[in-house]
């Protein structure tokens, strides 16, 4: 049922910016020749209102709703994205691009460094959210797109939506965040340097050099991928799914996977780095690390948002998520409505944990169709 | 069909003002303010579902509660803040009331008085906790853990210095009419009335809507 929804991308590929339009980066630090993969679906209007913009979460990519080109699997958010969807191409622009830093095309620690014809590995400059959101906007512009229809995303891609509504609220007309925050608690940083460390203790990590030498640190990065896999489930629904199953009779009085669990982490982790990079791990990672939005305002969040009044704001969050519970999510709209924002906010009643969602979650989906339908109607799009 | 409570805070509300309606269920107050007077309609709701169905109509709501969030909005966001049948429901009433009037110039509240002839007499009677067409949950289970009389609710506009711009009382599904909160009959025949407040010193509305027909559409 899923190839339903496929959806032909109109056009994609990786843009180039010259080396007179450098990406001036939060550290000081600057990208020159800066590519960003991107990938569109639909068509921009006449009069350029109905593109929307949509971020993507740590380990995803511009692949929202084409295959994926190295799994095969379709496009990450079926539910929102494709035709008869509340983002529909037949209505709108729907631009999707990877982040800076990551190892889906856009310049990233895998890139070759023109400075020395080598994979920049460590020597990229450490990037920020703000950074990701910079070069999102470079690309919009490149795409013939003033001000967005929408900016939407989940988990990492709302940290994003935020930064959007902070750094450009006049190229935007509505948000919707997703299973977010506003800055990492010490838990989530926790848990992001448990991954950080798993790779950095791969001997074939090499000081971050490993394309330099021809191996992968695979067995680190997946481990990475095992700890923070947990984080994105809650504990009933991996009772649910797992509970003490084993995979075989018996026990094997070794250190197999005996039980379900065990299996379905490793198999987690090693198609994981099938399609990912540890270097881009480590980078985004800590973009999201030091994403702090009230850091910036003199700590009060709410000064963040006085230029995006007008921005008609949509914020969900799910009673099981544990990485991003309610209570961040909360003290956004708390910040958004002090700054005079529109905000729409639900906590949704879910035990799916933080990828809720990207899953299905009828309640979810129907307030983010009202939520669009209605913004379409101001916005004159119907 | 459209509530009799929802229809005099229709004929209250300024067309193209800034309404919250704290409490506001599935937003079904919201909607018809939305349409019928082009108001910028927010709303604040407790539960998850009222939310949900909210932001499925369209609307700006923002699931909290009355008692916590409302510190939230900054003084004067609002034309009009709505409390319906919710007042005796909050922890704490008092700073509800007081918060209502900050963020927004007027506050429409309406709520069940405790001092209607029925309470009375079912409490002399049956020497129990009232249960009435108004009130129909045992005290064990009944949200109001705040029941006031209307003379009670006329103190505490007093004590927050408030001025009543518009009063009303209903009974069962029967039409509003105009009621004088002063007097002490009607504490005890008014079973459920509505308010329209704003703070002393705050300047006066150009005109008070009459008791029939409709004010600013006329």
């Amino acid at each position: 049922m899923a190839a339903l929804n496929l959806v032909t991308p109109t056009s994609g590929g990786t843009w180039r910016f010259p080396a007179n339009e450098p990406l001036r980066l939060d550290s000081g630090g600057v990208i020159e020749g800066l590519e960003i993969a991107y990938q569109t679906y639909g068509q921009l209007n006449a009069d350029k209102s109905n593109a929307v913009l949509i971020c993507h979460a740590l380990t995803m990519d511009q692949y929202v709703a084409s295959p994926h080109p190295v799994t095969g699997k379709p496009g990450w958010w079926p539910r929102l994205v494709g035709p008869g969807k509340p983002l529909d191409p037949a209505r709108h622009f729907i631009i999707c691009s990877n982040v800076i830093g990551g190892c889906m095309g856009s310049t990233g620690p895998a890139s070759i460094n023109p400075a020395t014809g080598k994979a920049y590995g460590l020597s990229f400059p450490v990037i920020t959210i703000a950074d990701m959101v910079r070069a999102q906007a470079m690309l919009v512009s490149a795409l013939g797109v003033e001000t967005l229809f929408a900016v939407v995303g989940g988990s990492m891609g709302g940290m994003q939506v935020q930064q959007w509504a902070v750094d450009y609220p006049e190229r935007m007309f509505s948000a919707v965040v997703l299973a977010s925050a506003s800055r990492h608690s010490a838990q989530n940083i926790a848990f992001h340097e448990v991954g950080r460390q798993a790779i950095m203790a791969d001997p074939d990590w090499r000081g971050g050099a490993y394309a330099d030498h021809g191996v992968r640190p695979e067995k680190g990065l997946a481990v990475a991928r095992m700890a923070a896999h947990i984080t994105y489930l809650s504990e009933p629904a991996l009772q649910r799914k797992f509970g003490r199953e084993l995979q075989r009779d018996g026990l094997s009085w070794g250190f197999d996977a005996d039980f379900q669990v065990e299996s379905y982490l490793r198999h987690q982790g090693s198609s994981f780095v099938d399609r990912f990079d540890a270097n881009s791990y480590l980078y985004i990672t800590r973009a999201m690390d030091y994403f702090d939005i009230a850091a910036s305002h003199g700590g009060v969040l709410a000064k963040a948002f006085t230029r995006a009044r007008h921005v008609r704001f949509c914020v969900l969050s799910f009673s099981s998520d544990w990485l991003y519970p309610t209570a961040e999510n909360r003290h956004l709209v708390r910040a958004l409505t002090a700054a005079g924002a529109r905000a729409a906010f639900a906590e949704i009643e879910s035990d799916k944990g933080h990828d809720a969602f990207l899953l299905d979650e009828p309640v979810m989906d129907a307030a983010l169709e009202g939520f669009l339908a209605s913004a379409e109607r101001d916005r004159g799009l119907v | 069909m459209i509530r009799e409570d929802f229809r005099e805070i229709l004929r209250l509300v300024r067309p193209g003002s800034r309404v919250l309606d704290v409490g506001c269920g599935e937003g079904a107050l919201l909607d018809l303010l939305a349409h019928e007077k082009q108001v910028d309609a927010r709303g604040l709701e407790l539960s998850a579902s009222g939310v949900a169905a909210c932001m499925a109509r369209g609307l700006s709501v923002v699931q909290g509660d009355a008692d916590l969030d409302l510190d939230h909005f900054p003084d004067r966001s609002f034309d009009y803040a709505v409390l319906s049948q919710t007042l005796q429901a909050t922890r704490n009433p008092r700073h509800v009331l007081d918060e209502l009037l900050r963020i927004a110039d007027r506050a429409i509240v309406s709520f069940p008085n405790f001092g209607h002839w029925r309470v009375r007499w079912s409490l002399l009677s049956r020497g129990r906790m009232p249960e009435t067409k108004a009130l129909p949950l045992p005290w064990w289970s009944t949200p109001n853990i705040h029941l006031c009389t209307l003379a009670d609710f006329m103190a505490l506009t007093q004590d927050l210095n408030l001025r009543v711009d518009a009063s009303a009382a209903f009974a069962g599904k029967g039409a509003a009419r105009p009621m004088d909160p002063t007097s002490a009959l009607e504490n005890w025949r008014t079973e459920t009335c509505l308010f329209m407040l704003s703070r002393n010193g705050a300047p006066p509305i150009r005109e008070l809507p009459s008791s029939s027909g409709d004010l600013f559409d006329g």
